[in-house]
């Protein structure tokens, strides 16, 4: 029975780039994946596309193609990425141009397009699921795009492309795609398609497999952290999966690596929602059977609902942050006297603002104070942060707490502040019918 | 008895719901966890800091609950103030959660 090796560069925009050319290298890879795009990140990319209208793609593109491309070329693996963001053309064009400068001719980029449904979303006012709609967030809409699927990925590949950019494809999706092309799978074989989708889900997140949002001294030990290989999905003809990754990497893959990602941002096991199918995780088996080389089975899917997940992004508020710390004897009384001044002269000064909160970081600032167990630690920092309607309110915050320094309590130290936009980000469903995924070649 | 005694935990992010998994190291406690762990605890254990529901799946093949909070995340990463806004913390705050003594239970088979 075939089986295709896919190797996961990278798990979110900002990732370590060696573990990738590790891959490249030594990986035997058939394809290497880079999972770059998260839900923001579009609507961000999107209020840069609009600045520049051959930008909107992730910004360290050219610092990865240049460092895989040629490995690529020689070994004859593909790549597949959503670096394109809101730009996939440009993505393509950009790394087109970076092949012939590297001397790589004849290489062969696919763009795949038509996820911003921007027009689709507001032509049909579609309602979201936080509640109002597209049409009642009226001019503070900057993005609207859809989750799309396999299909065009797969067509970017039976048209002979090395290098496929997307924009908003579903993460699974880019690891689904390559498995339909080479294995000739079915747009309606549920069961297969969950399988495809399964090993997306596993490998997307790159170092959280591998050893990576996991270690816990004396409890889960993990070797060689700061060199985390990342992950090889084998992927059998039928579906099944092996996990492993290149030898020699640092980190380890097991029954439990696996086992917290397979779970990892799942809801309902059974109705794993997808472009392409409803994949179901509830029987899926884990077997450790080798060094780093663990065996995952028995994922499935159901028909896809003909709905598309469609993030929109909107300009929504303003934040304002400051901090400042306190250490030594009666620290965290002088941490709680801080925040009680900047509360009062919040209130004084009339500050404007929708949403605060006051936190003590050290005692009560991740899960509030109910499982702090009333012991004060040697440094508290304080920080106090507020959703406002301008940023000329939302540098207030930040001010209030500086101005600790000299107006507060004692030894206070470290102030830091910031103000910034926010872009929010809703979710709505759209029927796939009003989204035409296409596939745009360049050759090089 | 400490959760985390038994147990290893992961939480992700999806818009303002956090999930977080729990995982018996042997998978012979599974069903310990089953029977002491359950959704009303969890929801309890987490008090104001969650605004909505506890949600709660069983995968016995992996050994692991699934735990779905809504309203977790202080209106979602992209605009909360906390300052974890993924929530990828929660999980270590779950593993805290005070379980009876396992006792004669423990090893065996």
């Amino acid at each position: 029975m075939r089986t295709i090796r896919i190797g996961s560069g990278a798990g979110y925009s900002g990732d370590r780039i060696e573990p990738a050319i590790e891959l490249a290298e030594s990986g035997n890879l058939d394809y290497l994946v880079f999972e770059c795009l998260a839900e923001r990140t579009i609507a961000l990319a999107q209020q840069d596309r609009l600045r520049d209208p051959q930008g909107g793609f992730d910004p360290l593109l050219a610092d990865r193609m240049k460092a895989v491309l040629p490995i690529c070329r020689r070994n004859g693996v593909k790549i597949i990425t959503n670096m394109g963001a809101a730009n996939p053309v440009a993505a393509a064009q950009a790394t087109r141009d970076i092949a012939k400068a590297l001397g790589l001719t004849g290489l062969k980029v696919a763009a795949v397009t038509g996820d911003d449904v921007l027009e689709q979303a507001r032509a049909s006012d579609v309602a979201l699921d936080e509640g109002g709609s597209v049409k009642a967030l009226g001019n503070r809409v900057i993005s609207a795009n859809a989750y799309t699927g396999a299909a065009p990925i797969a067509e970017a590949l039976a048209g002979g492309a090395d290098v496929v950019i997307t924009g908003r494809a579903a993460d699974p999706a880019l690891f689904l795609g390559p498995l339909v092309h080479e294995f000739d799978w079915a747009m309606d074989d549920w069961e297969l398609l969950g399988k495809g989708t399964m090993v997306g889900h596993l490998l997307e997140c790159a170092g959280q497999i591998t050893g990576g949002y996991f270690a816990d001294p004396g409890v889960k030990d993990v070797q060689g952290l700061a060199r985390l290989g990342f992950p090889i999905g084998e992927v059998r003809e039928d579906g099944d999966l092996v996990v492993t990754k290149v030898t020699g990497s640092g980190g380890q893959i097991t029954r439990a690596t696996v086992t917290e990602q397979l779970l990892y941002e799942i809801h309902d096991p059974t109705r794993y929602y997808q472009p392409d199918v409803v994949a179901d995780f509830s029987q899926v088996r884990v077997e450790e059977v080798g060094p780093d080389r663990v065996r995952v089975t028995g994922g499935s899917g159901a028909p896809k609902t003909g709905f598309l997940k469609t993030s929109v992004g909107y300009l929504d508020s303003y934040i304002g942050e400051g901090e400042i710390s306190y250490a030594g004897a009666n620290a965290a009384a002088r941490g709680r006297l801080a925040l009680d001044i900047v509360r009062e002269r919040l209130a004084l000064t009339g500050v404007k603002m929708t949403e605060s909160r006051f936190d003590l970081i050290g005692v009560n600032a991740l899960h509030g104070g109910g499982l702090a167990e009333g012991r004060d630690p040697y440094e508290v920092r304080v920080r106090v942060a507020a959703r406002t309607e301008t940023l000329a309110e939302a540098v207030k915050i930040g001010n209030e707490v500086e101005t600790l320094y000299t107006n507060g309590p004692a030894g206070g130290g470290g102030a830091w502040k910031s103000a910034r936009e926010i872009v929010g980000v809703a979710s709505a469903l759209l029927p796939e019918s009003v989204v035409t995924p296409s596939v745009t070649f360049m050759d090089g | 008895m400490k959760l985390h005694e038994i147990a290893h935990s992961r939480s992700g992010d999806k818009g303002d719901t956090s999930n977080i998994s729990v995982i018996a190291f042997d998978m012979r406690d599974f069903s310990f966890l089953a029977e002491h762990v359950t959704a009303d605890f969890v929801a309890d254990h987490f008090g104001d800091t969650i605004t909505g529901a506890v949600t709660r799946y069983e995968l016995p093949a992996l050994g692991a609950l699934n735990f779905v909070l809504t309203g977790a995340l202080g209106g979602g990463v992209v605009r909360s103030l906390a300052l974890d806004t993924h929530g990828k913390s929660l999980s270590s705050a779950l593993l805290e959660l005070d379980l009876p003594d396992k006792g004669a239970l423990s090893g065996s088979p």
